[in-house]
């Protein structure tokens, strides 16, 4: 049966080919523009580490007091005072802290010139609890923190360029003018958003070049080329003195598998707030924070504002072409009334009716997502003109997309159609008969 | 025209009737807040920057080894020499940013007395020599320009609070309302006074985010030389007409004076063309969006009023043969139906004058957008009645045509 009133509804659609390319048309820029905003929208919004995302917290510190922080919230980011005594602490199973550096490249070829490469200053902590994965080699250690060693882990695409590829580990690396020793090669791995750096970053970039050794950086005076906020007077004449002054830069990150670790470490934090208070370094009462990643890219706006805007605007989009669509349907179906009089007369029953009519508004839904399908196609190379390229690579046309596109297609037009078709089914045989 | 009977018929054809308005409705909600979006944003794209945008480019230098301030500060010197020694380089200064730079810059608090806690307002902080303002293209609209003398260097987290500024109208009308700035000074995060030397017309932010708006154009230039390790941005200005000369031989002569340097090939070297390009890309887009997304939905809700109105002239064809037999005229026909779809479409921007500041009230909360003027409102409607009206035009017309010989037909 479905079969035949499919058969049917083709071929009442090409009766009314005008009112039926109207339709399809409608259905498919609607669909069209949500999907292509909705593309744009889940790569933006997904979990960059969804087994880990409730485990890992930032710990946030208040230490500019209610009158200088903003919105009465502690900063999004550590001083290197705070940073070192959490991280002395001990109180979490895993910590990591986490800077971002843009250093010099100098290929083994002696007479080309340098490239810029971007990375971080991390601590060794930093690999298992984002569970990196490695190509070659692996993380340094705990005692290779403590011993400030010059160990850095590249990237896949770091490795080819410098060594084509090669197992690099063991070998040496000059980066701005300071040897390091390459512990290990990470295959590629680029959390989208790159939820660990976010604070000041847009968090969509390109993937980072190499991590170093933190501890090393600081020796080496290498500076945060990302941000860095500070309060008050600025007294700071020197490296050193930077690091003692209440700038925030220093990114926390820390891993708490149960609850009752979180409780324990939120109030460890309250704790160590109470103490700075008590010491005179803090003039005002305990004011901390523990956000796991979804809270925190939340708090951080990682969302572009033009996505949500531009979604919003294209599911209002569909709506309107879906109201067109009921009232085009409407139309279309009651001008057969006296053919749905006959049929009725004939024996067919309102709910074979009412069948035959939502399959035709399928074929018609069907029809939309295709012609949607093929304006999402067109519109995701248009996706570089309406957001910055970073973020516009990240939408494209994949299986789950095209399925979503026919799938919305069709289902939102047999919604639309079911006003219609109920009253299709509720047409009078005697009255229709007697017309005619 | 009497609107009795067209109500009469309207209450017969409930559905249709509804939908026409419900969409109209709809029509006018979208269509008047993403005029206004796009308003806004066209808005914040054509703010000036200051520039003399035509002859500017940007070089982003950074440094191949980790110098120390004095090399650092050495470097930057020579570069510069080399720079104005070109033939097509009219002036060339160094910063640590630039307007409209949006991945670069730093921003400082300001006060009007030393011990106040909370700040009077904020201002982008440009590091600048004595040919700052003029390799920009700044205007000076009053005081003067730094002496060579004034010039200091800033290295690696060096805070070096000057004795003198220059900063924009916009911020000096910020602090000294009165217009009597020049001469007076303020504490920029720091216990020492600044005195503002110099006022130029406009000079834009180098940060242009949501946050920076209520500080739009607040910027001061500092007398100071960039030496920190990292890197330092040159500001050049091409002679007239020689831009792209001026742009294909400076990181030429400035590799071949030093090695030791990255210019990024991606974006290390830009004109300000594509310096202001970059700084708008999401305004732009989000314009060019809305502007697509009006089209079309104009397009579609015209479409569907032609669509059901022309049912509506089948469906009563009959009726319309009988009226025509009773001696209505063509342009009685016409009217009818003109009349009808104005009716519809009044109860459609009624409503859809509600969802509209609904729907902006919703974008105000949620994302800032600003309180939308009522003369949207009224061009959206006046639009969509416009839109209906022209839309019903064709069907009426044919309706019009309706011979009288139909009220003899059969249905």
């Amino acid at each position: 049966m479905f079969a035949y009133y499919f058969q049917l509804g083709l071929r009442s659609l090409k009766r009314n080919p005008a009112l039926t390319a109207l339709m399809v048309m409608a259905i498919g820029f609607g669909v069209a523009a949500s999907m292509i905003t909705y593309s744009v929208f889940r790569a933006v919004s997904g979990d960059p580490i969804p087994e880990k995302s409730s485990q890992l917290f930032v710990p946030q510190i208040d230490s500019w007091g209610p009158q200088q922080n903003e919105d009465g919230k502690p900063p999004g980011a550590l001083n290197y005072v705070d940073a070192m005594a959490l991280q002395r602490a001990h109180q979490s199973s895993r910590m990591t802290l986490i800077y971002s550096l843009m250093l010099s490249a100098l290929p083994h070829d002696g007479n080309s010139v340098p490239s810029q490469v971007m990375g971080y200053a991390v601590t060794g902590d930093f690999f298992p609890m984002f569970d990196v994965p490695f190509l070659y080699g692996s993380a340094w250690s705990n005692a290779d923190d403590d011993n400030r060693a010059s160990d850095v882990v590249i990237s896949d695409s770091f490795n080819q360029r410098m060594f084509g590829g090669a197992n690099s580990v063991g070998r040496e690396i000059t980066l701005s003018g300071h040897d390091y020793r390459i512990v290990g090669v990470t295959r590629h791995w680029n959390p989208s958003p790159r939820f660990y750096g976010v604070w000041g970053e847009s968090g969509f970039g390109d993937p980072p070049d190499f991590f170093l050794l933190l501890n090393r950086a600081l020796d080496l005076k290498l500076d945060n080329i990302g941000r860095s906020s500070c309060r008050g007077h600025l007294t700071f004449k020197s490296w050193d003195e930077w690091l003692q002054s209440n700038c925030v830069w220093l990114m926390p990150w820390v891993q708490l598998n149960t609850s009752a670790d979180v409780a324990r470490y939120r109030q460890f934090l309250e704790s160590y707030a109470a103490d700075q208070q008590r010491a005179g370094r803090f003039g005002w009462a305990p004011n901390v924070a523990l956000d796991n990643v979804p809270q925190w890219l939340e708090k951080q706006h990682v969302i572009p504002q033009e996505s949500r805007v531009s979604l919003v605007v294209a599911l209002c989009f569909l709506v309107i072409c879906l109201v067109n669509t009921i009232g085009l349907l409407l139309a279309k179906f009651m001008r057969r009334a006296a053919e749905i009089g006959v049929r009725r007369a004939l024996g067919a029953t309102r709910h074979e009716i009412y069948s035959q009519y939502l399959v035709e508004a399928g074929s018609v839904g069907l029809a939309g997502g295709v012609v949607g399908l093929a304006l999402t196609a067109a519109g995701m190379s248009g996706v570089g003109l309406l957001f910055e390229p970073e973020i516009a690579r990240l939408a494209h046309l994949n299986m789950s997309l095209v399925g979503l596109t026919m799938a919305v297609a069709v289902m939102a037009t047999v919604v639309a159609a079911v006003y219609p078709a109920w009253r299709a089914a509720q047409v009078q045989p005697a009255w229709q008969l007697k017309s005619n | 025209m009497q609107i009795q009977p067209i109500l009469a018929a309207l209450r017969k054809h409930k559905a249709g009737t509804v939908l026409i308005a419900l969409q109209i409705a709809l029509t006018l909600a979208i269509v008047c807040n993403a005029l206004f979006i796009i308003h806004q944003r066209l808005a914040h794209i054509a703010e000036p920057s200051g520039v003399d945008e035509a002859n500017v480019f940007v070089i982003e230098n950074m440094w191949g080894e980790q110098y120390n301030t004095q090399q650092a500060a050495a470097n930057v010197q020579q570069d510069l020499v080399t720079l104005r020694n070109l033939p097509a380089v009219q002036d060339a200064t160094q910063s640590d940013s630039y307007p409209l730079s949006i991945t670069s810059g730093s921003d400082n608090f300001i006060t009007l007395k030393a011990d106040q806690i909370e700040p009077t307002t904020d201002a982008t902080v440009y590091s600048g020599d004595e040919q700052f303002v003029r390799t920009l293209g700044l205007k000076l609209i009053a005081g003067r320009d730094f002496r060579a003398d004034e010039v200091q260097n800033a290295g690696q987290r060096d805070v070096v609070v000057p004795a003198v500024t220059i900063i924009s109208k916009a911020l000096a009308d910020r602090l000294y309302p009165h217009g009597d700035a020049l001469g007076k000074s303020f504490y920029s995060m720091s216990s020492t006074p600044v005195t503002i030397v110099g006022i130029v017309e406009t000079m834009q932010r180098s940060r242009l985010g949501a946050w920076s708006m209520p500080y739009a154009e607040q910027s001061m230039v500092w007398p100071l030389r960039d030496a920190s390790p990292l890197g330092v941005f040159y500001i050049v200005r091409a002679k007239p007409g020689e831009l792209a000369a001026a742009m294909q031989e400076a990181p030429k002569a400035l590799y071949a004076t030093n090695r030791m340097r990255i210019i990024n090939p991606k974006d290390g070297l830009l004109s300000f063309a594509q310096v202001r390009h970059r700084a708008y890309d999401s305004d732009r887009g989000m314009a060019i969006l809305m502007g697509l997304i009006c089209m079309v939905l104009l397009a579609i809700t015209g479409a569907g009023i032609v669509g059901l109105t022309s049912f509506w002239v089948g469906q009563r064809h009959r009726q319309i043969g009988v009226r025509r037999a009773l001696g209505a005229t063509h342009r009685d026909i016409l009217h009818y139906f003109l009349t009808e779809n104005l009716l519809i479409s009044l109860g459609g921007v009624a409503i859809g004058i509600v969802l509209t500041f609904g729907l902006n009230l919703w974008l105000v909360t949620r994302f800032q957008l600003g309180i939308m003027p009522l003369a949207y409102v009224l061009m959206g409607v006046a639009l969509l009645i416009v839109l209906g009206q022209g839309a019903v035009f064709a069907p009426a017309l044919r309706a019009s045509r309706v011979p009288p010989i139909e009220a003899t037909r059969p249905a």
